[in-house]
């Protein structure tokens, strides 16, 4: 396939799962809109490209593992485990319903996720445990876990950090979703986080930094990890809370508002049209913003 | 009296299954020396991990672990394993049903004399109200290495807390019959039952003694494990002794005296006498001046025996 394919490709999924994302949040009444919608495009370069993943074997050994420990935004991960086939599309419709098994966090009673989170500043010492035990067994596995910005306050973040470090897990790569809200406002109001690589190279990490919704960065920044050996890899996904739905973006009011009738209609039709234009791109019609 | 402390016969037991098991790990928050897993660390250096002072890193880590087929023993003290990282054992052992053991070290008023900071008096309560993690307290040595075998083979969450010290033995040797959730009759009686765990089993054997001599003929039972509880062996000494005394190493609120209490309320009510901590930082003192002071003795035992036989 042509890179540029790919990258259309991706970006019609990215796509796709947002508006899947923003039906589901819809119905169910509830949902952490904002930051689904900024880590889309992370976790579908990670699940359509990235990940050697088998959704017929979700616990293959060899499988790359996937942590989400900004737990709340699980909405654009359960869109793409349906999509994926790790489970059937129509359940999405049980979004949290009574007795589903997709609640509005990560649940590893659903094939293809594996740890519960929801707490936050917990995932990356759980992926160092993984990113460990490969070590140790000689696997080649790696462990991905997105973070986001405002879990940084959270001091476990950082002795997992430290860990990660000592023991030069190289297979291990720390997304940081940064779209620079979290609940109450600003990061840099509630806590101030930056400079973030400097923390994280002073922590002895790889660091590199990213526009996390731009698909060909993220392809070509997951594409090169581990970068280098000795040490695992934290990536700096500058990413738009919100994103790809204009009037939520930016917006803290985003962060688990549930859009209104009209608002999912604007919001489809806003996407349905960037889907056209990306169908066009692919088919080598010229476009005109 | 024994001279060897259960946190050392956790260690040689782990040595002598790391050997055919290569799954099985420790980990250690900068406690190798007071775990006594300098041996372990020795023997199994790729089985060994050094989290530096860190406990809730250390139970995420081992969590991990535990997805990744490892067999995860978590040696830190008890009183900031219990405590520091009790939203890791609820989150990401219990929760995510993850294979971690974590071994709470020099637990209870192990370190008298070290302040409320390091005394662990409200682990059991914390830990038994969270679904999907066991919890075992050995009386001595023998049943720490009982327990230890045992727990290898369990599968799931488990916390388990040892005194720092050597205790006196209950058993001659660890050949008895040991199952996890299942209490163990240490004397029989039909006038009171005792129940204790831990290391107030030997205090629960000699109160049984002295109380035999004024003629009160009483059962002990060692609930070396505190959840899953045997409550057939709870219910079974309400009927056929009619009343109960708890001796534990604990706050009197939540803990094995508590425990208890919710099954004989339910299941058949009979007068209890709760032996424990009061809710109050504890008094300074080495464990056995402790526990005289708050009644955790045969004096303790036989005050709350006449009581409950007015």
């Amino acid at each position: 396939m042509r890179r540029s394919d790919l990258i259309i490709d991706l970006q019609q999924k990215a796509t796709q799962i947002r508006m899947d994302l923003l039906k589901m949040i819809h119905a169910a009444k509830t949902g952490h809109t904002g930051g689904s919608l900024s880590n889309t495009d992370i976790l579908t370069a990670l699940y359509y490209h990235i990940m050697n993943i088998d959704p017929t074997n979700p616990k293959a050994p060899e499988r790359d593992r996937f942590i989400a420990s900004k737990g709340h935004a699980v909405e654009s991960l359960w869109c793409i485990l349906a999509d994926r086939g790790f489970f059937p599309k129509e359940e999405l419709a049980t979004f949290s319903q009574f007795g589903t098994r997709l609640i509005g966090h990560p649940n590893n009673k659903v094939p293809g996720i594996e740890m519960n989170t929801g707490a936050l500043g917990h995932g990356l010492s759980v992926s160092v445990g993984m990113a460990l035990a490969a070590k140790r067994d000689n696997k080649s596995y790696r462990v991905f876990c997105l973070m986001g910005d405002g879990e940084q306050a959270e001091g476990s973040v950082w002795e997992a950090a430290m860990a990660g470090a000592h023991y030069k897990l190289d297979n291990l790569v720390a997304i940081i979703d940064r779209n620079r809200l979290q609940i109450s406002g600003s990061t840099e109001d509630v806590m101030g986080l930056d400079p973030l690589d400097e923390k994280w190279r002073a922590f002895g990490w790889h660091v590199v930094e990213a526009d996390g919704n731009d698909m060909v960065e993220l392809v070509d920044v997951l594409s090169a990890v581990p970068g280098v050996s000795n040490k695992p890899t934290l990536i700096l996904a500058n990413t738009v809370k919100g994103k790809g739905v204009s009037f939520a973006e930016h917006s803290p009011k985003w962060h688990h508002h549930v859009p209104s009738d009209s608002e999912l209609k604007l919001a489809l039709a806003e996407l349905s049209s960037k889907l056209l234009k990306l169908q066009q791109c692919k088919s080598g019609v010229q476009v005109h913003e | 009296m024994n001279k060897i402390a259960n946190r050392q016969v956790v260690c040689d037991t782990l040595v002598q299954l790391a050997a055919n098991d290569r799954d099985i790990m420790v980990l250690t928050s900068d406690s190798r020396g007071s775990a006594a897993m300098g041996p372990f660390v020795e023997a199994y250096e790729q089985q060994f991990v050094e989290v530096g002072i860190a406990e809730q890193n250390i139970v995420g880590i081992s969590a991990g672990l535990a997805h990744s087929g490892k067999k995860p023993f978590v040696t830190s003290p008890a009183c900031f394993l219990s405590m520091r990282s009790i939203e890791q054992i609820k989150v990401d052992v219990a929760y995510s049903n993850t294979n971690v053991k974590l071994i709470g070290i020099s637990g209870g008023i192990s370190y008298g004399a070290l302040g409320m900071s390091h005394h662990s008096l409200q682990d059991i309560a914390v830990m038994r109200a969270i679904p999907g993690i066991a919890v075992l307290m050995p009386a001595d040595r023998h049943e720490t290495k009982a327990m230890i075998e045992a727990l290898v083979n369990y599968e799931g969450g488990a916390y388990i807390r040892i005194g720092r010290n050597p205790v006196a033995d209950v058993y001659e040797s660890e050949h008895y019959p040991f199952e996890i959730g299942k209490a163990v009759t240490m004397r029989e009686g039909n006038d009171l039952t005792i129940i204790a765990s831990g290391e107030t089993v030997r205090v629960a054997l000699d109160g049984a003694e002295a109380l035999a001599q004024e003629g009160l003929q009483c059962r002990v039972l060692n609930f070396h494990t505190i959840k899953p509880l045997d409550e057939a062996a709870i219910i079974a000494a309400a009927r056929e002794t009619g009343r109960i005394i708890t001796v534990e190493e604990h706050s009197i609120h939540g803990g094995l005296g508590a425990a208890v209490a919710e099954t004989v309320v339910q299941h058949c009510p009979v007068p209890i006498s709760i032996i424990g901590l009061p809710d109050e930082p504890p008094i300074a003192g080495k464990t056995h001046e402790v526990f005289q002071h708050y009644g955790i003795s045969v004096e303790g035992i036989r005050k709350a025996a006449h009581k409950l036989c007015q």
